[in-house]
């Protein structure tokens, strides 16, 4: 997993709330065996009109937004399928952090997978960000050793993260290998298992 | 000290499987994996890369069904037309072949939606803990099994560890009082829940149903009700096991038989909340209250009653659901205050892992044969299809001759997959068509670029395909 330390980058405002991991990346996306390339669909029906020509008025498709980092997006943003393609379309776009005033379990979760840093500040937070990504100078500075966030006008917004899930994400850490640390702890355990639910053993 | 106080089921499922304490984090053992085509290539891919090997290909169940073709199964994946999901399926079959996980391959009579399967099987069961990449794991909730949907990124860790890494959740109880009107069921009740707590409302929490009207329901039912915890925010529903839960798992395939039956018996019936147990959160509904719930917008928190109107943006408190409510009835095609039996349907799904399994074919086939002999059949305009869960449910369904009541009506009987309740396979929306669909989301696009969708039960959604737009079922059935 890449890691996450600080990104100084532009920021795109995405307003609406409850943006979903459909709109995200759209089911024709999901055929992939890969995890890269999924940038190109990343929020296609919004970047995209039906012949697939680019809809000049979208936010990330405006010139003024080119080469976005960091998304500041409405309430409850990535609810509804689980599909990691969300992250890694975002990531593959060059979106490496989002900003919200709150997220679905399951796609916060996959961002901490990913290197991708899902922020929530307050509402009104939010909405300063929001309007500053409007104005000509959008570059935001996210510091996640600082958890601060550092608005164009200088505005800084602190956030709370989860030490662990920062401390992992500051140096990339994969989780796979940590809980293997713990190979001798999932042994034992099931092996008290297999004599207190036999059924479940299959033969 | 303040007293100690009780346990809740969540609690206590999660207390049984901590195997350790590491960084803050809990490593959550996990009973159950099932995995399917779409949300595990990249994981297969990721172990062989580290050179891991799968821990329990024995704790492991797959199958084929996000991607799959509703007709034309038994040609064999080698036939499915498109190259992306023949490969997909085809990436599945290598992976569960090279690590010797179980495995019902597209066409046979065991496969199916993954939700429906891993209960039909036997495979879930009281007290487990269950993994799938997919979000509507939460459907096993119904057996009170505590039942997760997780990314790719945490298959790869499930296949190579057998665990999770987890902070506990919060304990929110959502209690339905009372028995519920004639034509009133679980999706109903899902809807009706998902609207009073929005789609928000239970992030970072584990919801429990209870009460007399939860207790009332099927397996089914409650299979409904749970799939729908995420569409709540929820990580994971679930109803304590009862005899209702026991009666659906004896003799299932891999339900304990004999001396085992009865030792796991024993175990099942510990997983309950305690009288005295803290829930963080508590909402209560009267099932009386509720009436058959469509959704109006393209949010499952958009619901409302069948004899109700579509809702003025000027009515919703925040400027931001103002804003959400007028895009929503723009993209949806629908105008403020009219009545929600005023939009004309083009479409009608009858399935997904929400309502496809035997009784919710049952409830729509009760509505098609009651139209039937009354000389009405699926409207002109409309194109209704009725896509059973598994190869199980289907030969069932035809064993009751339900198929031949679809088909006599109008409807077309097809074959078991996720079908359109996402439209990864064939079956899907046009732009700006309208439907009636059993499944769980009506985001934005769903079921097809430009698609409208309005989600309801299966009876309603039967009704819809005869009358041509939504109706009241219960006045069909009048």
């Amino acid at each position: 997993m890449k890691a996450f330390t600080k990104l100084d980058a532009r920021m795109a405002p995405l307003t609406m709330a409850n943006i979903d991991t459909d709109q995200i990346i759209p089911k024709q996306f999901l055929k992939t065996v890969e995890r890269e390339g999924l940038g190109k669909g990343l929020f296609y029906d919004f970047r995209f009109d039906e012949q697939g020509v680019e809809k000049t008025d979208f936010v990330l498709n405006r010139p003024e937004y080119s080469g976005v980092g960091v998304l500041v997006a409405g309430d409850n943003f990535g609810c509804g399928s689980s599909r990691e393609h969300a992250p890694w379309a975002l990531l593959d776009f060059g979106i490496s952090c989002v900003i919200s005033t709150s997220f679905a379990d399951i796609f916060y979760n996959n961002c901490f997978q990913n290197g991708l840093l899902p922020v929530v500040l307050k509402p009104e937070e939010v909405q300063a960000l929001m309007e500053e990504a409007k104005g000509g100078n959008h570059v935001v500075t996210v510091d996640l050793e600082a958890q601060t966030v550092v608005s164009p006008s200088g505005a800084a917004f602190s956030f709370q993260i989860d030490p662990q899930r920062k401390a992992k994400m500051l140096q990339g850490l994969d989780a796979i290998g940590e809980t293997l640390t713990a190979a001798v702890d999932i042994d034992v355990y099931e092996s008290k298992r297999a004599l207190s639910e036999p059924w479940l053993e299959r033969a | 000290m303040p007293p100690m106080s009780g346990k809740t089921l969540y609690d206590k499922i999660w207390d049984a499987h901590v195997v350790a304490q590491q960084d803050g984090e809990a490593i959550l053992y996990i009973d159950l994996h099932l995995i399917h085509e779409v949300t595990t290539p990249q994981a297969f891919a990721g172990l062989r890369a580290a050179g891991r090997s799968v821990r329990r290909p024995d704790r492991t169940l797959a199958v084929a069904d996000h991607n799959v073709p509703t007709e034309g199964q038994a040609l064999g994946v080698g036939a499915v037309a498109d190259e992306e999901a023949r490969l997909q399926l085809q990436t599945l079959e290598r992976n569960v072949k090279d690590n010797g996980i179980e495995f019902f391959p597209m066409g046979d009579i065991r496969n199916g939606i993954v939700h429906v399967v891993g209960p039909e099987q036997g495979r879930t069961q009281p007290g487990m803990t269950i993994v799938c990449g997919d979000s509507h794991t939460s459907t096993h909730g119904a057996f009170g099994a505590l039942a997760q949907g997780i990314g790719t990124s945490e298959v790869e860790h499930v296949l190579a560890t057998q665990t999770l890494r987890q902070k506990k959740s919060k304990n929110l109880r959502v209690t339905v009082n009372g028995t519920p009107g004639p034509g009133v069921g679980a999706k109903d009740f899902a809807l009706a829940i998902v609207g009073a707590i929005g789609t928000a409302g239970g992030t970072g929490s584990v919801i429990e149903y209870a009460g007399e009207a939860i207790r009332g329901l099927s397996m089914e039912g409650r299979m409904t009700l749970c799939n729908l915890a995420i569409e709540a925010g929820a990580r994971a529903g679930l109803v304590a096991p009862d005899q209702t839960t026991y009666d659906y798992m004896m003799g299932r395939p891999a339900s304990p038989k004999g001396a085992a039956w009865e030792m796991a018996l024993a175990h099942w019936k510990t997983f309950f909340s305690d009288d005295d147990a803290v829930f963080d959160r508590e909402v209560v509904l009267d099932a009386a209250d509720i009436a058959p719930t469509v959704t109006w917008g393209t949010s499952p928190e958009d619901v409302v009653a069948v004899t109700g109107n579509v809702p003025s943006p000027e009515s919703f408190a925040t400027p931001d659901k103002k804003i959400s409510a007028e895009r929503a009835l723009d993209y949806m095609g629908l105008t403020a205050g009219q009545p929600i039996t005023e939009a004309r349907v083009d479409v009608v799904f009858i399935g997904s892992c929400t309502n496809s399994r035997i009784e919710d074919l049952r409830s729509a086939a009760a509505v098609a044969q009651h139209a039937f002999l009354n000389g009405r059949l699926v409207a002109p305009h409309v194109r209704a299809m009725v896509v059973p869960g598994s190869g199980l449910v289907k030969e069932q369904a035809e064993e009751e001759g339900l198929d031949a009541i679809f088909k006599a009506a109008g409807f077309d009987w097809r074959e078991p997959g996720c079908s359109m309740c996402l439209g990864m396979n064939p079956d899907r929306l046009a732009p700006g068509e309208r439907c009636a669909s059993t499944s769980n989301r009506n985001f934005e696009g769903r079921q097809g670029r430009g698609g409208r969708t309005h989600l309801m039960s299966p009876a309603m959604a039967a009704a819809a395909a005869i009358a041509g737009h939504i109706v009241d079922v219960r006045e069909m059935m009048a």
